[in-house]
């Protein structure tokens, strides 16, 4: 009831995507000012001949492009299991590495073997996932505890997998992907954000999926007596969740065209959790919005951008972002949001008639 | 319900909490894991000094897991913890390089932890801001000013400083005699001596201080913990305050071990000290767990690790991964061993 | 009249968005009596208590306690504990994972230290004076939820409370558990305790109360002393009109007949719950599982629906052998079931009515076929308005409805199913009697349609108004059917009570 009365009323609606959308006028209005030129777009010949755009406009959408992906899927994590996955950066090494593994063992890249290794770096993922979902869903374990396990040893396991090396590869065709398709201005990530976020948006017009993880993620025993199965939502969130990892370990491989097992992805899973957070989605479950999510990404992403922008060094972004993030979440807080609308109240000198004749 | 229960309670003892239960069967474990180790690896394992070594090289997470085990009594979670030790670490190093004295260097970690602990403390319990988010942000600050200070690592060239971490307290009779006929005494730091005095002080506090059962009525249900008339918000803000507190002398504790600061100190050391928490027997979930447990979490964590080493699995990854799977079993377990109790308890519930 | 006053709130205003949940309410309280605070669902009782014990925070009004000068300045339990009021809820409000002792002590200790020791040998004294089965040192989650509520009761007895409030305490109590509270109730108030008793049940407040205090949507309608205001006349009162509905009901109550055709069939039917049964009912029969708290009714009708493990036993559905092991089974085979316990089973708080009107349709329909959006428009708006919902709008999150209207809300979300077969347990507990009579209402209703209904009570009048044959059970067995003159309210008692013996 507590939770019902004090926060539900306000969510749902554009209402829960304001202080996401104020962030992003804030940033932009900040870039503004202190260079107007931040937003310029240029056209510069790519490696790969042909032109392609270039700026920080560019770079932003591109750059959040790993964090997109994961985003969506922690999103779906968060609401139906009410917690997180932190084990995303290390299974998107584990998958980066089946990718690279794969790729390797031919001696010619062909699009056959792209898609055989992007297809086994799926089943890797979804099966890590599965590993996860199964701990959450069936032994009833939190998300954060029992993905932890992943997370301590899921970059040794890639390691592993490498055989104790950091391989290149090199293939214009995993150029293609990381960077730009010769021909096309606008860099390859960007397209396969959109194609994971048409897919999502399709599966949740032609499904269920919405409706049966929001009611798993707000009561779950009440969803059960309807006739829901928990424990295959929550396993599916995980596998959906998996699905997004190897999509973003296969970016982050085709980046650099190597596998990095320590630093791929490094730290992801805490910027995951924080887009869905920043995006107005309760980390306790219940009612979601992925939109709200890949805006967080971006959000994140664009504030990394300016920092760099601004000759902060690399290593101390962290420090700024954290501050950024401290007064993004106190103004989404209920309790500071309380407190504004009372002093509100208090300046105008009068209350505002209430309209409902309904007793809670 | 049931008034034929009465008759019995005065003789029947009190079955074991949860809390009780879950330290029960890590001690079990890791004596067990100990014993086996000896007996098929001798070496080392057969000394007190490696006891000692393992305690050397892990008090400072042995205090922040305490730390973090006051904050998952309560409910909540601190992944600050490892950026808070860099940045004590970091800041205490450049300080006594440039003439600063040790009494000072340590109520200046002190300060450290307390101020991130009262700002997490705050941001969570009286702004109502999710404390994962806010402790991310933590962390994320203390490791940004971290690199502010000095991106390149430092070393301490301060010689009080120098000799306080060489002094060891020696015990000769669980030292062993080595090859030539020395004896070589055990040796334990000074960081031991205050880890397991934070230990035994978090434990009583927890058990006999008010605050202390609050904290678990606040973690076991926080709507009843307030009906029942405990502050709840200045509860769990104490909890922060106090895990913050232990980052910064887990911080002083770790230069005094390493003696010098760098960018990556105590990297992941959040991840570890809730690792043990969990293995120690504390529940994310609140309301369970205890410092005694926590103590034996790190141990047994760390026993694992070493045994791998001596055992001949050499390559880099096989740690992390037996870590996995070890950290995996206890999940596992907790996890079954509590349904159990509560489908048994359900049951009994039923029959009276 | 005056001196007597220990407690006085005057002109309670409490607003929340949208909704005027008190309007210039006043409150006395008198040393020594047992008031009854009454009202329907959404009355503004619970708030008033809550604005009494700090957890909201009035708007206006004055609040004034014996024997603290001036405003009474409550903003937290923890004062309202303070100056000796204390509060034992309906839902349990203790710690499960600490002791009874603790549970007892905690939160009005002074000085740094706990005193285990001396704690557990007091709770050990109060338990035994009060005659709880508990032990002092036992884990509050081993207890029975009757037992918690006792420790609740002690806890609050121990306080020395100037004003003891209870909120529907009975809820969850058997009527010798009923029983012992009353009488704590009627010591304490012969020790000069006022004791505020909020419920649902009339019999218990002309039971034990001196006085009765009458809400009505957030406004205050009056103060009786109990002698002056008879039962029809509270009801009344509560409802806002003089009403013989009830009547009505009573006349028509024995008319649904069954047509004799068997719709379900069980045999030897177990859950992990539920010791074997067997169980049939006919097409448009209402009728009843009774029997005390824990008797297993519920348990019963649960593993009817599959909701807790099936572990044996055969079902027919229409003479056909089917399978039922989850909720999915049964609802496919066309049995809905309305649980016992609504905030816990029932409702899902954050989503809107609508969502919440078409989950079990939508759910049967499968996971690949979404229902349009205008087609669940559609048959929200029909059962909004068939059950007489009262909702701001279609996405109103349902948690913000008022008790009586989320369970409709349930009933619409099962009735959308068209069920063959459609089992409510409890379905009017806590909800006020304007919708209660509505729910009655309904069943009839559908069983003069041809549903066949397992209709539960805590409330035997109900039962008797509604059901055409009841199921005693006790120690989770059925101990008794009774059909046609059987059905009356000694026959019914003697029958819980061991009816076979004589």
């Amino acid at each position: 009831m507590r939770k019902a009365g004090k926060a539900s009323w306000k969510t749902g609606g554009i209402g829960q995507l304001m202080i996401p959308l104020i962030a992003v006028g804030l940033l932009i209005l900040f870039n503004l000012i202190r260079d107007p030129s931040f937003f310029s777009i240029h056209t510069t010949p790519g490696n790969s001949g042909g032109i392609v755009l270039t700026g920080n406009l560019i770079s932003i959408i591109n750059g959040a492009s790993e964090l997109a992906v994961l985003a969506m899927g922690m999103t779906l994590v968060t609401a139906a299991c009410g917690g997180q996955d932190i084990s995303v950066g290390a299974a998107a090494a584990i998958a980066g590495s089946v990718f690279v593994r794969v790729l390797k063992t031919p001696d010619v890249i062909t699009g056959g073997t792209m898609i055989l290794a992007f297809a086994s770096c799926c089943v890797v993922a979804m099966l890590f996932g599965a590993f996860n979902g199964t701990l959450v869903a069936v032994f009833r374990i939190q998300p954060m505890i029992a993905t932890l396990i992943l997370y301590t040893c899921g970059r040794s396991i890639a390691y592993w997998i490498n055989g104790g090396a950091t391989p290149t590869v090199s293939s214009p065709i995993i150029n293609a992907i990381g960077s730009y398709i010769p021909g096309v201005p606008i860099p390859t990530p960007i397209f396969i954000v959109l194609a994971v976020g048409i897919l999502l948006a399709l599966v949740f017009r032609f499904t269920n999926l919405r409706l049966y993880t929001q009611s798993v993620g707000i009561n779950q025993g009440a969803a059960k007596l309807n006739g829901i199965n928990s424990t295959m939502i929550k396993l599916l969130s995980f596998i959906i969740l998996g699905l997004c990892v190897a999509t973003a370990g296969c970016i982050g491989v085709s980046r650099l065209s190597l596998i990095n097992h320590e630093t791929l992805l490094l730290d992801v899973e805490m910027d995951a959790i924080l887009a869905v957070a920043i995006g107005g989605n309760s980390l306790g479950g219940g009612k979601f919005r992925i939109s709200g999510s890949i805006l967080g990404a971006y959000i994140i992403q664009m504030l990394t951008i300016t920092l760099y922008a601004m000759k902060v060094p690399s290593t101390n972004v962290k420090a700024y972002k954290a501050i950024v993030i401290i007064l993004l979440v106190v103004m989404g807080s209920p309790v500071v949001k309380k407190k504004i609308a009372d002093f509100w109240k208090h300046l105008r000198g009068s209350h505002p008639a209430s309209v409902g004749k309904e007793a809670a | 319900m049931s008034l034929n229960k009465t008759g019995k309670a005065a003789v029947r003892r009190e079955p074991l909490t949860d809390t009780q239960l879950l330290m029960t069967i890590t001690i079990c474990i890791f004596f067990a894991m100990y014993a086996i180790a000896m007996l098929t690896l001798g070496g080392g394992f057969l000394r007190p000094q490696q006891v000692f070594d393992l305690l050397n090289d892990n008090a400072a997470l042995i205090i922040v897991a305490c730390g973090l085990t006051v904050v998952m009594i309560g409910g909540g979670i601190d992944i600050s913890v490892g950026g808070v030790i860099g940045l004590t670490v970091m800041s205490c190093v450049m300080y006594l390089n440039n003439g600063g004295n040790i009494a000072t260097a340590a109520l200046m970690a002190i300060g450290i932890g307390l101020a991130f602990g009262l700002l997490h403390g705050f941001l969570v319990s009286y702004l109502e801001i999710q404390p994962f988010i806010v402790t991310l942000a933590g962390m994320f600050f203390a490791r940004g000013a971290t690199t502010m200070i000095s991106v390149n690592p430092q070393k301490v060239t301060h010689e009080g400083f120098k000799a306080l971490m060489k002094s060891k307290i020696e015990i000769p009779w669980l030292g062993y005699t080595a090859k030539n006929g020395n004896l070589i005494p055990a040796r334990m730091e000074i960081g031991v001596i205050i880890a397991l005095c934070c230990v035994l002080l978090i434990f009583l506090i927890l058990k006999n201080v008010r605050h202390g059962r609050n904290l678990y009525a606040v973690g076991g249900n926080q709507q009843s913990a307030l009906m029942l008339g405990i502050n709840v918000k200045r509860i769990r803000f104490l909890s922060y305050v106090t895990s913050g507190l232990l980052s910064g002398i887990a911080g002083f504790v770790f230069m005094m071990h390493t003696g010098a600061g760098n960018a990556t100190n105590a990297a992941g050391a959040e991840m570890n000290a809730i690792a043990s928490s969990i293995i120690g027997g504390t529940l994310l979930t609140g309301g369970v767990g205890n410092a005694i447990g926590t103590f034996f979490g790190v141990l047994t964590l760390t026993t694992i690790k070493k045994i791998v080493v001596t055992s001949g699995l050499k390559d880099p990854w096989w740690q992390s991964i037996t870590t996995g799977a070890m950290l995996c079993f206890f999940i596992l377990l907790q996890s079954v061993v509590l349904s159990r109790r509560g489908k048994k308890r359900s049951a009994d519930a039923a029959k009276s | 009249m005056q001196e007597e006053t220990v407690l006085s709130m005057r002109g309670i205003c409490k607003e929340f968005p949208g909704v005027k949940a008190l309007q210039n309410v006043d409150f006395t309280l008198r040393r020594g009596e047992i008031h009854a605070l009454m009202g329907e669902n959404g009355a503004g009782k619970s708030t008033l208590i809550k604005v009494l014990t700090g957890v909201y925070t009035k708007d206006a009004g004055h609040i004034q306690m014996e024997g603290t000068e001036g405003e009474a300045n409550i903003r937290s339990p923890q004062d309202a504990q303070n100056i000796g009021i204390s509060t034992v809820y309906q839902e349990i409000t203790l710690c499960p994972n600490l002791t009874v002792a603790e549970n007892m002590f905690i939160g009005r200790e002074a000085g740094l230290l706990t005193h285990r020791k001396e704690y557990e040998k007091k709770a050990e004294q109060l338990l035994k004076n009060l005659n709880i089965p508990a032990r002092a040192r036992q884990e509050l989650s081993s207890c029975s939820l009757a037992v918690q509520q006792m420790v609740a009761i002690a806890r609050a007895v121990d306080m020395n409370c100037k004003v003891l409030i209870l909120d529907e305490p009975t809820s969850s109590l058997d009527e010798k558990e009923v029983q012992m509270l009353f009488s704590l109730m009627r010591d304490l108030r012969s020790r000069g305790v006022g004791i505020i008793f909020v419920t649902h049940f009339l019999e218990q407040v002309y039971e034990v109360c001196d006085r009765i205090t009458v809400l009505r949507n957030g406004e205050l309608v009056g103060e009786y002393i109990i002698q002056d205001l008879p039962q029809v006349q509270l009801v009344a009162k509560m409802m806002g009109k003089e009403l013989d509905e009830t009547i009505e009901i009573d006349a028509s109550g024995k008319k649904n007949t069954p047509t004799g055709e068997t719709v379900y069939e069980a045999e030897n039917l177990s859950s992990s719950e539920a010791k074997p049964f067997n169980f049939k009912i006919s097409r448009g029969e209402v009728n009843g599982f009774t029997g005390l708290l824990g008797s297993g009714r519920s348990e019963s009708v649960r593993a009817i629906f599959g909701a807790d493990r099936v572990t044996g036993g055969k079902v027919r559905m229409n003479g056909k052998q089917v399978r039922i092991s989850r909720p999915i089974d049964a609802m496919k085979n066309g049995i809905g079931y309305l649980p016992e316990d609504r905030k816990r089973d029932g409702i899902i708080a954050d989503l809107s009515v609508r969502d919440n009107i078409i989950l079990a349709l939508q759910v049967m329909k499968g996971f690949f076929h979404p229902m349009s959006r205008s087609e669940m428009e559609k048959f929200a708006d029909e059962y909004i308005h068939t059950l007489n919902i009262k909702t701001a709008s279609k996405d109103t999150p349902v948690g913000s409805l008022s008790g009586g209207n989320q369970q409709k809300v349930i009933l619409a979300r099962w009735l959308l199913t068209h069920p063959e077969y459609l089992i409510l347990d409890e379905p009017t507990r806590g909800i006020d009697i304007g919708t209660k009579l509505e729910i009655q209402r309904l069943v009839l209703k559908l069983a003069e349609e041809n549903v066949s209904v397992t209709f539960i009570s805590s409330e035997i009048e109900e039962m008797l108004r509604t059901c055409s044959r009841l199921i005693v059970m006790r120690d989770r067995k059925i101990v008794g059917e009774l059909t046609g003159d059987e059905l009356s309210q000694t026959n019914i008692m003697k029958t819980i009570a061991g009816g076979e013996k004589q």
